[in-house]
């Protein structure tokens, strides 16, 4: 391999389609994955981000274009050829195997003495936290636990990538949140490209060092967590990814004096006095309070403008609270915020 | 890659076959289809097919010899009085012996499928399915041995005082006979006795796949238990039924073994195919035979489509 | 295998039926297993002429004759060679059937379901007849390979019906996995196809035995002057010789076809895979 300073690319698509007959489940897709980056696809069911791994693994062939993983071509390498390893969505582990044999697969097919890969599998197991666990049945496991060993067996052939098939999306909230840690710190540890994907934005935002938003076989956006937060290049990135208000081009127009739609997250906006000054950078709209949700950190408002239409506000309950006082539903409010946090929406409208 | 870890016990040549297989799944497909389908092509259709090129055949009266030229003097042979009669008598006893055996397998099926605890359950199970798989031969012996003049049932009629009964029954015309097993009572007791595993498996299948929620809803809504079983689960069980109907209509239409051993010898349609390709040497004849119950089965599995029964099997 | 709850978990809590119901079952039940005590009765009757009830007298003789009668022992060798025979060729297309349609959409699909189940569809004789008139009209004279044809026909739907309801119940991502971990299609199929398979191939495997082994309806038309076991008997209840001897060899009959057809429902009764259709 050549000596570079970037690191080198472990996985990119060079305007990659996957077609089922008029169904474009991938559609001239081209982006890359850093070499030891966690990678996440994110977008809804149906969006394309599966496929895109599917692609990868060489479940499936792409109906043009070409997928290169650490610099090889792809095209007619069977799965079993590719130096790349999944994570099943439902884990897949073999039924009639116990635990460390399901580890051990991997290297029992390279024809790792018995002894040896047995010796690997404990330690992996150990790595994943089930150490002692070897000899079960993978019924025998809780949830969270074949999740484990699914990584396990994923890991021992050290692959190149790993790939991620919405691994937690089986496991309940609080198991959930303890995996995403750990995912994070073995991901870390292991130092291997890992391509995750998932539909639970929170999920991507907190685990990944960069985002591609998936919509109807297309990519909206590629980017960092923070990026893709505070930037969102698209309707759809800002409508998915967190909650959003667009300002349609006719209200932005009286607000911002530009006619061109834009989004605000709702945490942005502060709630002040009709009265109350704008400071310099900012923008100000009147409105009344629509409705009060409580939520316990936060009270979101919907807040019903002057000018037509309605905004989203997200306020925090801190110990004393900023701004306007009065906030019954009804009254008059001025929202203000910093023309930095306004996003111009591209010409891409929204999904239909 | 490490010395420790060779592709050892598949060699590259399988893995290199793998892999064009792998590319290529339609490949695949064919490669897997093709022996079942050669097999059942061949030796299953062909055999089809030749039974019904040998039903437009026919037999030169001289010679006993079968001449192989297209004719439907034998569908015209067919259609003569003393067949037509059998063709009744076989279809008469198949529907006759669907009717008992739904009659007679429902509660069975009601029980297995609504009140049972699991290991009840799993015995109804065992003992309806043992009959249904096995000793098709043996069972109709059973019978043979019961209904025999000086067996079981005579005996008990003697010793219980019903003898007169068992008398009256046989004494009845068309039905009756010089004994049991050698009457068309018999011959339906055996059928009945035969048959009756695939009446109740369907049935109950089906009667499981009734929520009791239904059942609950419909005593919720005011239905008296009767009133539940006749516009719930009845009408939800008659899919279970014309399934189970299939198998013993068309298995009653097509043997011979029975009205063979058990009955009063006036032929059913697979007596007459057996006599005919046997003793007689007359296969086209026999052929012809053998397409009615294909026609008869025909018809009744559109009608039974109509009633759902394909969603039971 | 995976854990599963029983599929099919009774619905216990409807309350006890009432007791016209529950005799009706039982009346049922006894209906179709008491005959057979009386083959067990009469295979120890003294009586060798009629069916007279009660027997006159009990004996164990019949069991010795039966040893030592030539004619049954060929008959039982032949029944059983050709039942593994057609068993073996049922594993064989069946496995291959199954594997190939279990997922797999393509134009003509029913048809080919069709085609497999068709053997068990139409009547018995029909199928007896048809291999007939082929052979006839191929001049093909009867042998043991014409009996095995027709049997091994209609034991391929048993082993398909309980190798598809194993596939289909069993994970497709399983295959991916294993192809994922460096397995290649032979390797996949060695180390986690044919372990998921076993038990089901086992009973499907069994079933088609005892079918085979019972067989006599299509038997009659492909077996010419051969005897099998069942067609043994079949002359033996038209012409009846020494009837308890034909007893003693109905209780064989009936003891070597259900040991594999509770075998093979004990490997499967988690799903009832092998109930419904039947020959």
């Amino acid at each position: 391999m050549t000596d570079r300073a970037e690191p080198p690319t472990a996985v990119r698509f060079a305007r990659v389609s996957r077609h089922y007959g008029e169904v474009r489940a991938a559609d001239d897709l081209s982006f890359e994955i850093a070499d030891g980056e966690f990678f996440s696809l994110l977008g809804p069911s149906g969006s394309g981000k599966t496929t895109c791994l599917r692609l990868i693994a060489g479940f499936e062939q792409p109906t043009a274009g070409e997928i290169f993983v650490h610099g090889r071509a792809m095209a007619g390498v069977p799965p079993y050829e590719r130096d790349v390893n999944t994570v099943f969505q439902d884990y897949a582990l073999f039924p009639h195997m116990t635990v460390a044999d399901n580890v051990a697969y991997g290297p029992m097919i390279k024809g790792v003495p018995r002894e040896e890969r047995m010796r690997e599998a404990a330690a992996m197991l150990e790595m994943v936290a089930l150490g002692g666990l070897g000899g079960r049945k993978p019924s025998q496991l809780s949830g969270g636990q074949r999740q484990r060993v699914a990584l396990a067996r994923a890991l021992i052939n050290r692959p190149k990538v790993l790939l991620l098939d919405e691994p937690l999306g089986a496991l309940d909230l609080k198991l959930r949140e303890q995996m995403q840690v750990e995912l994070k710190a073995i991901q870390r540890r292991v130092g291997i490209t890992f391509v995750y994907v998932t539909h639970d934005q929170g999920e991507a935002l907190s685990m990944s060092d960069r985002i591609a938003v998936f919509d109807r076989g297309r990519i909206e956006q590629i980017g960092t967590a923070t990026d893709i937060y505070e930037h969102p290049a698209s309707a759809f990135v800002a409508g998915f990814v967190g909650v959003s208000n667009l300002v349609a081009a006719e209200v932005a127009a009286a607000i911002t004096g530009a006619s061109a739609t834009f989004s605000i997250r709702p945490e942005k906006i502060r709630i002040e006095r009709p009265e109350a000054a704008v400071p310099e950078g900012h923008c100000a709209v009147g409105g009344r309070i629509e409705s009060v949700l409580y939520l316990g950190a936060n009270t979101r408002y919907a807040i019903a403008l002057d000018h037509g239409g309605e905004l989203t506000v997200l306020d925090q309950n801190r110990e004393e609270q900023t701004g306007l006082a009065d906030r019954r539903v009804g009254a008059p409010v001025k929202l203000v915020w910093n023309r930095r946090h306004i996003q111009t929406i591209g010409a891409r409208p929204p999904a239909p | 890659m490490s010395a420790a870890a060779p592709a050892i016990g598949m060699p590259s040549a399988w893995r290199r076959v793998s892999t064009a297989l792998y590319l290529r799944p339609g490949l695949v497909l064919f490669l897997l289809l093709t022996p079942p389908m050669l097999w059942l092509g061949i030796v299953y259709l062909g055999s089809l097919f030749a039974l019904l090129a040998q039903s437009f055949f026919y037999i030169d009266g001289f010679t006993g010899q079968v001449v192989r030229e297209v004719t439907l003097a034998t569908y015209a042979e067919l259609f003569t009085a003393a067949n037509i009669g059998i063709i009744w008598r076989t279809a008469g006893m198949a529907a006759s012996v669907t009717i008992a055996c739904a009659i007679i397998a429902f509660p069975i099926a009601y029980y297995m499928a609504r009140y049972a605890t699991m290991r009840t359950k799993a015995l109804f199970y065992l003992a309806v399915m043992l009959p249904l798989w096995s000793s098709y031969l043996v069972r109709v012996y059973a019978w043979k041995l019961i209904l025999a003049k000086e067996g079981i049932i005579t005996w008990l009629a003697e010793h219980l005082g019903f003898a007169w009964l068992l008398d009256g029954l046989l004494s009845i015309d068309v039905i009756g006979g010089p004994s049991l097993s050698a009457s068309y009572i018999g011959t339906f007791l055996v059928f009945v006795y035969i048959w009756i595993p695939y009446m109740i498996l369907p049935i109950e299948a089906a009667l499981e796949r009734v929520p009791r929620s239904l059942v609950e809803a419909s005593a919720d809504l005011g239905a008296k238990p009767r009133a539940t079983f006749r516009k719930v689960i009845l009408p939800l069980a008659i899919p279970g039924v014309a399934a189970g109907s299939i198998f013993t209509f068309s298995l009653t239409l097509g043997d011979y073994i029975i009205p063979g051993i058990i009955g009063n010898s006036r032929p059913f349609i697979g007596m007459a195919v057996l006599q005919h390709q046997g003793t007689a040497g007359n296969i086209p004849m026999a052929a012809a035979f053998a397409v009615v119950p294909i026609v008869i089965m025909g018809i009744y599995l559109t009608v039974a489509k109509r009633l759902g029964a394909f969603d039971a099997l | 295998m995976r854990s599963r709850p029983n599929a099919k978990a009774s619905p216990r809590a409807g309350g006890t039926a009432g007791w016209p119901l529950t005799l009706g079952a039982v009346a049922g039940l006894l209906f179709l297993h008491v005959p057979l005590a009386f083959i067990l009765l009469y295979a120890f009757s003294t009586e060798e002429k009629s069916f007279v009830f009660p027997p006159p007298g009990l004996t164990l003789k019949w069991f010795a004759v039966v040893w030592e009668r030539d004619d049954i022992w060929r008959a039982m060798w032949l029944s059983v060679r050709v039942a593994s025979i057609s068993t073996l060729m049922a594993l064989i297309l069946g496995t291959l059937a199954a594997m190939a349609l279990y997922r797999s959409r393509f134009f003509g699909k029913e048809v080919v379901s069709l085609l497999i189940l068709l053997p068990i569809a139409l009547p018995g004789i029909v199928t007896g007849i048809s291999l007939r008139s082929a052979f006839n009209l191929l001049d093909m004279p009867f042998s043991y390979w014409t009996i095995v044809l027709g049997h091994a026909t209609f034991c391929i739907v048993v082993v398909y019906n309980n190798v598809v309801a194993r596939l289909r119940r069993s994970s497709p991502a399983l295959i991916e996995a294993s192809m994922d971990l460096g397995a290649n299609s032979f390797q996949t199929f060695r180390h986690v196809v044919l372990p998921n398979v076993a038990t089901a191939l086992l009973a499907g495997g069994m079933l088609a035995f005892a079918l085979s082994f019972d067989e006599i309806i299509v038997t009659t038309f492909t077996a010419g002057q051969q005897t099998t076991l069942p067609i043994w008997m079949l002359t033996e209840l038209v012409r009846p010789r020494q009837r308890p001897v034909t007893n003693v060899v109905a209780v064989f009959v009936v003891a070597i076809t259900f040991l594999p057809i509770l075998g093979a429902y004990y490997l499967t009764r988690d799903t009832h895979e092998s109930g419904g259709s039947g020959k």
